[in-house]
């Protein structure tokens, strides 16, 4: 699965040699696998708030070896750094020194997560300024561990505690092997609402889920992670790709639905097809998008309608069937996939950037909209995803692409899903209108 | 002819007969939905790929559009005309292959050209007496992977020399072979009691019946604007599923006119005296493919939360003398669609779609002239006059074979889900529920109709 250069640099004399000529050297990433530990080693809760005494007890039933207090020496599997009773700047010094102590004593694949409040509600300047500083030590953080360790930070909007059901959904996600290329990423939790799993290897047991794009790459690794994680699937693609999405259906037991996205009646026929052949509709991932690449000067009508057609407007037209349907109001979820081109721009990409800039523009203004059902709509944003796509890159091109992020590596389709996954659980409720990349911390455009 | 008079069912004697099987007190057979893999023209996509490949895939890509997986289906019953001696259990073989659970019984029918069609009958009759509660019917047919036999002579040769004993023995046996033992024998579409290929034995019946030349172009032009407007308003997005590369099939040609079909030159019937009107045009060409059709009681699939798009009413098989040139060799169905209609209380005026199989256009249109007939009516269907005739915009109305292609034992499974679907959509006509009848003609002077109603 990993790349033949990560797997070349990370045992015997190709990692001497990685080491001695000073390249990079991208550590096999810790990926979930069900029945596995949530992580590697003990864990150690840094802060002396009531959040921090509050989440510390609340892990315990996780069956994490929990540490108030750093051990010397002794290996780590995640530093939970909690900062949510910042009043200004000065307060970060004692806790953020006391948890640098224990960055060296990492275990490999280890995490280190953030928990603290949003600027955006600060009382005051003070405040604020304390808040937004954790979103650059932490970014800063992500790109300073090594051996495939990752930071990650939950931001808690009013209302939200550090033990709401999102935060520690959010919280389990970031620790787990789920989030193995999600770095430096700070993920807001947004309101109280969202429900914890029975079994929590199962946390989609029962959903009815649609995807659409399933016939390969992102899309048939969201299908397959869905289904290990509990739902039933009703994968969708255009009638061209049917011979690969029935193999997908067939492989994730649920049903295919050969369908352009972009037909008008689209939303209604996915919604008749789960409601008849399921009995209910819980979760729908977006995932169909196309890319015709070409510089601005040289853009054509037909690149860029159908770019913006398949990519935005289908989605904004089935999400309208979606809200307007008796059948979508039991805590249902929308899962997008947006990119890192719509936030940070990409050479040749106009068409496919606006596009994916519009997803993280139509998320946002949705979920006010779902909030009435106990519903949430967000948006992933992959980076450079090793897929069938992205092998056709010229080799030199591809090389670059790949290893420009703090995980010096592409991502798998599957980091893509198991963040989508994440996003549909009901735990995760209250998170809605966010958009979480999966990115490795790419180093270009923030 | 013989059968005729026994067989045919006049007035009198259909209000004798019991009422049709459907009001017997039967549970109904309904067809939940199909799949097929585009049809390909023969050495074209699928030249590489197995009957066993194909019927497979389209098995798959049904038990994918259900949600099949796992399930042990009642039974699965397919068929292929042109099949290799290895594949006796072709269709057990395919359900192994496939998402379906291994504890699905199947078995392999052959009836010709009527092979997807009477798998469905058979099997919608199990389901009706209560024997199963759901079932699979399909069909397979690659004339590009066609079994080549060695000659008799050869044949002979080696079962002989393996039951020789002695090496002198083995040697008197080798000794009878002859340079032309060695040229294989390929399989042909030529019927073996007449030695004509079905093209010329149609030519005969085309000639028989004054077909014209205008009118089968008229008909192959037509199917093929039919079928191109189906795709284009997405009809067969929940039919098929694309194999290979293919996602139409790839004899269709949605730009054909009647001028270009008009230069086309005719193949079949030129030694007649007669003109001949026969063209690659308006002929089906030898074509690969599958299809399947779901299968089930109404318990069943409502129990599985699957669609039910029309009941399988009746139907009904005949055959004709063609070996003493009574009757054209593709004339059977002219028999046993009045002989159904009799049995159920109907009329050609009661039929909202007729599914012709197109094997020639002319086989379409004779047909269609024997009905019409007032004397074939009279002395061979034993009517008083015409059987009758047919509102032609009701005929293969999403197209046919002349445009789709001809995967012999595919055809049947083809037209049954095509035409459940436009019952499902047409739902009811004149406070019934949409009727249609579908013929299908086949080698050896045989045919097989069937009548299917939306819910």
């Amino acid at each position: 699965m990993t790349d033949k250069y990560t797997q070349f640099v990370s045992r015997g004399i190709g990692k001497d040699v990685a080491r001695k000529l000073g390249l990079p050297q991208p550590a096999v990433l810790r990926r979930y696998q069900p029945g596995q530990p949530l992580v590697p080693g003990p864990v150690l809760v840094q802060g002396t708030s009531t959040g921090a005494d509050e989440l510390a007890p609340a892990l315990l039933s996780w069956d994490l070896d929990v540490r108030r207090h750093a051990v010397p020496r002794e290996k780590l599997g995640a530093i939970i750094l909690v900062l949510d009773e910042l009043d200004g700047p000065e307060d970060l010094e004692r806790p953020v020194l006391a948890a640098a102590a224990s960055v060296r004593d990492l275990a490999t694949g280890a995490r280190v997560v953030t928990v603290s409040l949003t600027p955006a509600s600060a009382p005051g300047p003070a405040a604020a300024a304390a808040r937004q500083g954790v979103d650059g030590l932490l970014r800063s953080l992500a790109k300073e561990l090594r051996a495939g360790a990752t930071a990650n930070g939950i931001m808690l909007a009013d209302g939200v505690t550090t033990t709401s059901p999102s935060t520690l959904a959010a919280l389990r996600f970031f620790l787990s092997g789920r989030s193995a290329f999600v770095d430096g990423q700070l993920l807001t939790v947004t309101s109280d609402e969202g429900k914890l799993p029975a079994d929590p290897e199962k946390p989609l047991a029962g959903k009815v889920a649609v995807v659409t794009g399933a016939a390969r790459g992102i899309g048939a690794a969201i299908a397959r992670t869905l289904h290990r994680d509990g739902a039933i699937l009703v994968v969708v693609d255009v009638p061209a790709a049917g011979d690969h999405l029935a193999a997908v259906a067939n492989e994730v037991k649920g049903t295919a639905l050969q369908l352009d996205i972009t037909r008008e009646d689209a939303g209604r026929r996915i919604i008749d097809h789960a409601v008849a052949r399921h009995g209910r509709l819980d979760i729908v991932v977006h995932n169909a998008g196309i890319t015709r690449d070409k510089l601005l000067a040289n853009m054509d009508q037909g690149r860029w309608s159908s770019v913006i057609g398949v990519n935005i407007e289908a989605q904004l037209r089935i999400n309208e069937a979606l809200l307007a349907s008796e059948h979508f109001r039991k805590s249902p979820r929308i899962v997008s996939v947006a990119s890192t081109s719509g936030i940070a721009g990409n050479r040749g990409q106009t068409n496919y950037a606006a596009s994916k800039g519009g997803v993280m523009g139509m998320v946002r203004a949705t979920a006010p909209l779902l909030a009435d059902h106990h519903g949430s709509i967000n948006a992933v944003a992959p980076g450079f995803i090793e897929t069938e796509m992205t092998a056709r890159i010229p080799f030199a091109t591809r090389e670059i692409a790949r290893r420009l992020n703090s995980l010096q590596q592409g991502g798998q389709p599957g980091d893509v899903a198991e963040a989508i996954a994440f996003l549909a659980s009901d735990a995760a409720g209250g998170i809605s209108g966010e958009v979480l990349r999966v990115c490795g911390q790419n180093l270009v455009g923030a | 002819m013989s059968f005729t008079g026994q067989s045919a069912t006049g007035p009198e004697e259909s209000t004798a007969r019991p009422a049709a099987a459907s009001q017997r007190g039967l549970r109904r057979a309904v067809v939940v939905g199909g799949n097929r893999i585009p049809f390909a023209r023969t050495g074209g996509a699928y030249t590489k790929s197995s009957n066993q490949d194909m019927l497979t895939t389209a098995l798959d890509g049904l038990i994918a559009r259900f949600g099949l997986q796992d399930e042990r289906i009642g039974e699965v019953a397919a068929g292929a005309v042109l099949k290799h001696s290895r594949d006796f259990n072709l269709t057990r073989e395919a359900v192994l292959g496939s998402a379906l659970s291994a504890e699905t019984p199947a078995y392999d029918l052959q009836q010709a050209c009527a092979t997807g069609l009477e798998t469905v009958l058979g099997l919608s009759n199990k389901i009706r007496l209560g024997q199963i509660d759901s079932a699979i019917a399909g069909g397979v047919d690659s004339a590009s992977d066609a079994p080549i036999a060695v000659s008799e002579g050869l044949r002979e040769v080696l079962l002989d020399l393996n039951r020789a004993k002695t090496l002198p023995q083995r040697l008197r046996v080798l000794s009878r072979l002859r340079p032309k033992d060695l040229a294989p024998d390929a399989p042909n579409t030529g019927e073996p009691r007449t030695g004509l290929s079905m093209g010329e034995h149609q030519a005969l019946t085309t000639a028989q019946w004054k077909i014209t030349r205008e009118a089968q172009d008229e008909l192959a032009y037509n199917s093929h604007r039919n079928l191109a407007a189906a795709y284009d308003a997405g009809f067969f997005d929940d039919l098929l599923t694309p194999y290979r590369g293919l996602s139409r099939d790839s004899n269709l040609r949605a730009d054909t006119t009647l001028e270009k079909l008009a230069t086309l030159k005719p193949v079949f019937g030129k030694n007649l005296g007669a003109e001949a009107t026969m063209t690659a045009g308006n002929s089906t060409p030898l074509t690969d493919g599958a299809s399947t059709v779901l299968l089930a009681s109404e318990e069943w699939a409502d129990a599985h939360e699957l669609p039910k798009l029309a009941a399988v009413i009746d139907g009904e098989a005949a055959a004709v003398d063609f070996v003493h040139g009574k009757d054209g060799l593709l004339m059977a169905p002219a028999f046993a669609v009045p002989r159904l209609l009799a049995r159920n209380g109907l009329t050609l005026d009661d039929i909202d779609f007729f599914e012709i199989h197109e094997a020639f256009a002319g086989t379409v249109l004779s047909t269609l002239a024997a009905w019409e007939d007032e004397e074939f009516g009279r002395t061979r269907l034993g009517l008083e006059g015409a059987l009758g005739s047919i509102d032609r915009s009701k005929l293969n109305v999403n197209g046919s074979s002349l445009a789709a292609g001809h995967p012999f034992a595919a055809t049947g499974g083809r037209i049954v889900a095509t035409l459940a679907k436009m019952l499902c959509e047409k739902g009811q006509v004149d406070g019934r529920p949409a009727r249609g009848l579908i013929s299908i003609c086949a080698a050896g002077g045989q045919g097989v109709v069937a009548i299917l109603e939306a819910l």
